[in-house]
């Protein structure tokens, strides 16, 4: 059996929420072109520096996993007032998750698809397409949990909200698919958080949806921390209107291949888009970031700001594709793909791409690949700080320039923290977490 | 305190320190002037330790033992000071974290406990004031953004903090306006003790106006090709370099 095959297999066999017309159309739909697409392969100009054999080697699979409030605890951020989904291994575990009365519409996917299928109708797989690539395709095909946030016209979500997405086992297999939508002024914050219990080399293939209707504000978090022996393939499409604001943090540090596209579509003037991202590479990772920001009409801003540091034998990919229509004038957009490589085996593939069809733009963007700095080492050491110390300390200011810019404080401190256990003599650095 | 015996140093193959012969003695202030490419920025990044810099001959010695058997943060800790031409930006660091790693470098060398942080604050408080440093500079990132003064003035921060022996002051006149100038060298004066000694790195003689060295040394082509008294550098004054270079070729 192919892995096509078997992947498709998995879909059909799996239980379904929700029988409605749309939504069984949707999921044919999608199931035709994963067959047709199958799972991409570096021939495919999109995926050429990214290979997913691995994926195709094992059998992954739904797996029923049993996780406890105790194993969910060290995942939580510390000092974070958010409500909480948690899903394992794709399914919503009531359970675990506790979501305040007071605030805006959050449920999970499979019961709006089982009782109100309509109120996501003209958002579900119509913001992502699904032929975007073999893996949106699947996600669509087999399309059954997630996390659905809706906020409605000026509401203002109390609290942010966290989504920890638990995968535990070994083969597992799991698909969330998230909706936001965020009504005309309204605002949220959602913090997507995927992490390993154990370390199993599970599979993730995850597809986020984002509507940012009229002057909404949405702050979208994805922190992906699964072991280092996961998969982890995830898109993010959102699309925004007149005056939309959408800021999305990528911080990737786990996975032993982690492919993230992230996506945005200027479709209303004014709207905003800031993208920052951080990718930590180690060992034989892999850590893929393709963004693609299309501004179709005019007086849009975009700001994009991704930071890696590359260590051991791991690599990196960052594709950064701003498309500027032919009648999106006076369009101000900056991108910036910033890498620090630490060890001589490691490596990293940097691409602007600039797709540009009217001259009354303000279009900046730059890629730098380097070293630590020794003229900054030779400062640090002259004071007396040893050189171990002094290289952790300027890879984590290094880093901490996308981390600093992350709007909630204790998600900020505790990736900070994170970023300095990683770190070799850094303890000190803990002092510098504000 | 220090020893420099026929020092000869190297980058990329070329000799720029021909043989420098240089004693100083605790308390004093040594003042070291040239030309432009005389050797002076080398000499001393050689004795703070920089990387690309080969010692082809010579020897150093640092309060009895072999400079060169240290690395740089040793030597640091050891209490050899470089405050520099041109500090250098630490984007991300903020000072007050740096001096404190700094501090605490020192005093682990020295088996002394780390300072707790109302000790810090109220020993840099203090500093800052002599240097008419505001206050917020503790929480702005190392050097990024500052002014030509206040990154000197920065230097000489560190310099008070650590209270290092041997200071080796790099051009750290250069670009500064006459304020800026005199705070400086106020703050180096205020650390002058019979312990402790200097070497004044400068182009300029005017620095020497308000640092007053005991002994001035004239470098031209990697050698030192004359020394005297606070004089000789009245002389460079008047007459500049270019009688010292003809004697020197």
């Amino acid at each position: 059996m192919s892995a096509t095959e078997h992947f498709a297999a998995q879909v059909r066999n799996a239980p379904r929420a929700g029988d409605v017309a749309w939504l069984n159309q949707t999921r044919e739909q999608a199931l035709a072109s994963f067959e047709e697409l199958g799972l991409p392969t570096t021939r495919n100009e999109n995926w050429k520096y990214t290979a997913i054999k691995p994926i195709e080697k094992k059998a992954f699979q739904a797996v029923d996993g049993a996780v406890s409030a105790a194993d969910i605890e060290p995942f939580l951020f510390e000092g974070l007032d958010a409500d909480l989904m948690v899903f394992v291994n794709g399914a919503y575990a009531h359970g675990l998750s506790k979501i305040g009365a007071d605030g805006v519409r959050i449920a999970s996917l499979s019961a709006v698809l089982a009782d109100d299928a309509a109120s996501v109708e003209s958002y579900l797989g119509k913001i992502a397409d699904p032929r975007a690539s073999g893996f949106s395709a699947l996600n669509t095909a087999g399309l059954v949990d997630g996390a659905f946030v809706h906020a409605g016209r000026n509401q203002v979500a109390p609290r942010p909200l966290h989504l920890l997405f638990v995968s535990s086992g070994d083969d597992a297999f799991s698909q969330p698919r998230n909706l936001i939508v965020a009504g005309e002024g309204s605002a949220v914050s959602v913090i997507e958080h995927y992490v390993t219990l154990g370390e199993g080399s599970h599979f993730t293939n995850a597809v986020t949806e984002i509507s940012v209707a009229a002057n909404a504000d949405v702050k979208h978090y994805k922190v992906q921390q699964e072991s280092d022996k996961a998969f982890h393939i995830a898109t993010m499409q959102a699309e925004q209107a007149r005056d939309a604001r959408l800021a999305s943090y990528q911080v990737s540090l786990g996975g032993a291949i982690a492919r993230n596209d992230i996506n945005t579509r200027l479709v209303g003037e004014g709207a905003e888009a800031t993208l920052n991202g951080l990718y930590l590479v180690d060992g034989r990772q892999h850590m893929d970031f393709h963004t693609n920001i299309e501004h179709v009409v005019p007086h849009c801003i975009s700001r994009e700001n991704f930071r890696g540091v590359l260590d051991g034998r791991g690599r990196g990919v960052f594709n950064g594709k701003v498309h500027v229509y032919e009648k999106a004038v006076k369009t101000d957009s900056e991108m910036s793909n910033k890498n620090l490589l630490l060890s001589k085996n490691a490596e990293i593939d940097t691409k602007p791409e600039l797709e540009i069809y009217n001259d009354d733009v303000k279009c900046a963007h730059g890629a730098t690949i380097g070293q630590l700095d020794e003229v900054h080492m030779f400062y640090l050491r002259s004071r007396g700080i040893d050189p171990t110390a002094a290289r952790s300390l300027l890879v984590f200011a290094f880093a901490n320039e996308v981390l600093q810019s992350l709007p909630l404080e204790a998600v900020r401190q505790s990736l900070e923290k994170t970023l300095i256990a990683r770190l070799p003599k850094a303890d000190h650095l803990d002092e510098l977490v504000q | 305190m220090l020893s420099i015996k026929d020092l000869r140093a190297s980058v990329d193959g070329k000799e720029i320190l021909k043989g420098i012969n240089l004693e100083i003695k605790p308390g004093e202030v040594h003042a070291i002037m040239g030309p432009n490419g005389s050797g002076k920025s080398t000499l001393s990044h050689v004795l703070s330790g920089r990387d690309g810099y080969e010692v082809t001959g010579g020897s150093v010695t640092y309060n009895g033992g072999d400079l060169f058997e240290l690395e740089a943060h040793e030597r640091a800790r050891a209490g050899v000071f470089l405050a520099f031409q041109y500090p250098v930006e630490i984007p991300g660091v903020n000072n007050m974290y740096f001096l404190k790693a700094a501090v605490n470098a020192k005093r682990e060398q020295e088996g002394k406990p780390e300072m707790d942080s109302m000790e810090f604050l109220t020993l840099v408080r203090e500093k800052m004031g002599l240097l008419k440093m505001k206050p917020d500079f503790l929480h702005r990132n190392v050097n990024e953004g500052f002014s030509g003064g206040e990154k000197k003035r920065n230097e000489i921060l560190q310099m008070a903090m650590l209270e290092p022996n041997l200071c080796l002051l790099d051009e750290t006149d250069s670009g500064l306006d006459i304020d800026a100038l005199q705070i400086v060298a106020e703050g180096v004066n205020a650390l002058r003790s019979p312990e402790r000694s200097f070497v004044v790195v400068t182009h300029y003689q005017r620095l020497l106006d308000y640092i007053v060295p005991d002994f001035v040394h004239v470098l031209a082509h990697g050698r030192i090709v004359k020394s005297g008294g606070r004089e000789l550098a009245l002389e460079l004054e008047e007459k500049g370099y270019g009688w010292i270079e003809e004697q020197a070729a």
